[in-house]
């Protein structure tokens, strides 16, 4: 099941955008695809990111992975939270999992994500 | 299998190397019949110099090894897997490995040990690495006086829009020889060139103290990471890098246990705090309990390695080093923290006398700062004399010029060191042959007498003990 009123990027991060701004996680299908996650790295508040660059890492026990930019634009607020309970990625991606706030660039870009059904459509392709 | 892999021939398995780095043709001889070949071999071995009364050091040490380190390296457990990462048939070389971090560990005053790297050069152009990862910043401060072989890993790691400035050096005075403090801080100092890390050996290449502590505060001041290049036996009697704000440690393993062996191999050491943990390259393995709850080591952070990461692992230049690193745990475990400074004392007293010796026929020491075991010495034409002492059954160190041809300052200079294994019958052979080759004069624009004068009065040359 993936969540309808978020957009999605083929690297398996997720955006729910308000506003000028933009939460940002991981996809269900992302954590539960890496096993148990023991560690993310997350960017400081204030770093500017280029869409597409990389702005963290998430390790499980088996696998570290870059993370993503969706969007582009000024971080402003990291999931603290995960740096004592990485396991909330895998409990709960869409909710208390979330990594980082970015104030958006250009909110345009969001226009070019995958919504919903491709995102499934996708995950489905493998 | 051509076919199968739709290539026509080998080559094309090699179309990713680009044509300039393939090895065209080997110069190979032909092939020997084994006798000969024994022949030759025991020839090419006959021309090596074994009645040397040596004091070269130079980032390579000579000490003493208690026969238990080499008798112990032969049992056949040891030669196993290159990288135990199954833990339930590796529980002996994890063990190990773990017992090998924890020792370095305490040595260096730092939470973290990697096993391990290749050499000192290798360990030290990773923590420079290191520091840009943390920092994500691109520039490192590197002293003059770290060993010119490590300079040169480090420029070879960098590229790829990384860069390397030297740091340079005091040029005269008390200092002299040292990392000039001051310079270091202009370097800081620009905004456009963000400092990731500063590096500075102790002791330095000229055997020298560095002011460690003054050094780390300034690379922390300007948001930078401080790297402490050191010499492990030295730590028994030196503060450790953990103690003075190092955030990593990197260093030749070769003097904890390990014959100089012709330049190789030798063991990388790397360590770095706690906070670092995800950037030190290598293996690190942890104690642990299994379901039944028994102690058992497991390596820990694995995912980070090439194996897993590719291209982005922390490096892709690191080795286990698993029987080198066993050599340094054997090495440390049997002498203890006792045994070990008494090695490195007694390497500074000896040297303390080589000082003496030579100052007294004319070669007194280049810089006047505190060293431990290791200082150059004033020798006009030091390249010759060193030819010429070599054909008296002395080794006279290594002349500076050969590897600092750059350097004016250094073209009459021999850096020596002495050791535990340093006789004063050996120092007094060296004085003497020293003074043979001057014919009996001091050499010409030496002033024997300031020399003569400066060695009598004792100063404190180990530096502060813990």
């Amino acid at each position: 099941m993936v969540p309808t009123d978020l957009r999605y990027t083929k690297d398996h991060e997720w955006v729910r955008v308000a506003g000028d701004e933009a939460t940002v996680g991981i996809t269900e299908y992302a954590a539960s695809q890496l096993g148990d996650i023991v560690f993310v790295e997350l960017p400081d508040a204030g770093r500017k990111l280029d869409q597409h660059a990389t702005f963290g890492v998430v390790e499980s026990v088996k696998a570290v992975s870059d993370l993503f930019a969706p969007v582009s634009g000024e971080v402003l607020a990291t999931n603290d939270a995960l740096t004592g309970a990485p396991e909330l990625v895998n409990g709960e991606p869409y909710g208390e999992g979330w990594m980082i706030r970015i104030r958006l660039a250009d909110p345009d870009e969001t226009e070019g994500l995958l919504d919903a059904s491709a995102y499934e459509a996708l995950i489905a392709a493998g | 299998m051509l076919e199968a892999l739709g290539i026509a021939d080998v080559d094309a398995l090699f179309d990713d190397i680009p044509v300039a780095l393939r090895a065209s043709r080997l110069d190979l001889p032909e092939p020997q019949p084994e006798l000969e070949l024994a022949a030759r071999l025991e020839a090419l071995a006959a021309r090596n110099r074994t009645d040397l009364a040596s004091f070269l050091g130079a980032g390579v040490y000579r000490h003493w090894t208690p026969p238990a380190v080499d008798q112990l390296l032969l049992r056949g457990e040891w030669y196993t897997a290159y990288t135990p990462y199954q833990p339930e048939i590796s529980q002996g070389t994890l063990q190990s490995i773990y017992e090998y971090e924890s020792l370095i560990g305490e040595l260096m005053d730092l939470d973290v040990v990697s096993a391990s790297h290749y050499d000192g050069a290798a360990a030290t152009a990773e923590a420079a690495l290191m520091t840009c990862r943390a920092t994500r910043r691109t520039r490192v401060l590197v002293s003059r006086a770290v060993h010119p072989h490590y300079r040169q890993t480090v420029a070879a790691y960098f590229g790829g829009g990384l860069e390397v400035d030297e740091i340079p050096l005091v040029a005269d005075g008390e200092s002299a020889g040292t990392t000039d403090v001051a310079a270091l801080e202009r370097l800081l100092a620009d905004p456009d060139r963000p400092v990731a890390g500063v590096l500075a050996g102790h002791p330095n290449f000229f055997g020298l103290l560095e002011p460690m502590p003054e050094i780390g505060r300034l690379a922390h001041a300007a948001g930078a990471l401080f790297v402490a290049v050191v010499e492990p036996v030295s730590l028994a009697v030196l503060a450790p890098p953990g103690s003075y704000g190092a955030d990593i440690a990197a260093g030749e393993g070769q003097p904890l246990g390990i014959a100089p062996q012709y330049g190789g191999p030798y063991l990388g050491l790397l360590a770095s705090t706690d906070a670092l943990v995800r950037q030190i390259p290598g293996r690190l393995v942890g104690m642990t309990t299994d379901v039944d709850g028994r102690r058992g080591f497991v390596m820990t952070l694995r995912a980070r390695e090439q194996d897993i990461r590719r291209d982005k692992a922390a490096s892709n230049i690191c080795t286990n080093q698993a029987l080198l690193a066993l050599a340094a745990s054997i090495y440390v475990a049997t002498l203890g923290p006792h045994g070990l400074r008494d090695v490195a004392a007694l390497g500074a007293a000896r040297a303390a006398e080589l000082e003496l010796a030579l100052a007294a026929v004319g070669a007194p020491r280049l810089y006047p700062g505190p060293y431990l075991n290791e200082f150059a010495i004033r020798v006009p034409g030091a390249r010759d004399v060193h030819r010429r002492l070599l054909d008296r059954g002395i080794l006279a160190g290594l002349a500076l010029a050969d590897i600092e041809p750059d350097d004016e300052t250094l073209a009459d200079a021999l850096l020596v060191c002495a050791t535990e294994v340093t006789t004063s019958d050996e120092i007094a052979r060296f004085a003497a042959a020293l003074e043979d080759v001057f014919g009996g004069r001091p050499p010409i624009g030496v002033e024997v007498g300031a020399g003569a004068e400066r060695s009598e009065r004792p100063r404190a040359r180990a530096g502060s003990p813990r």
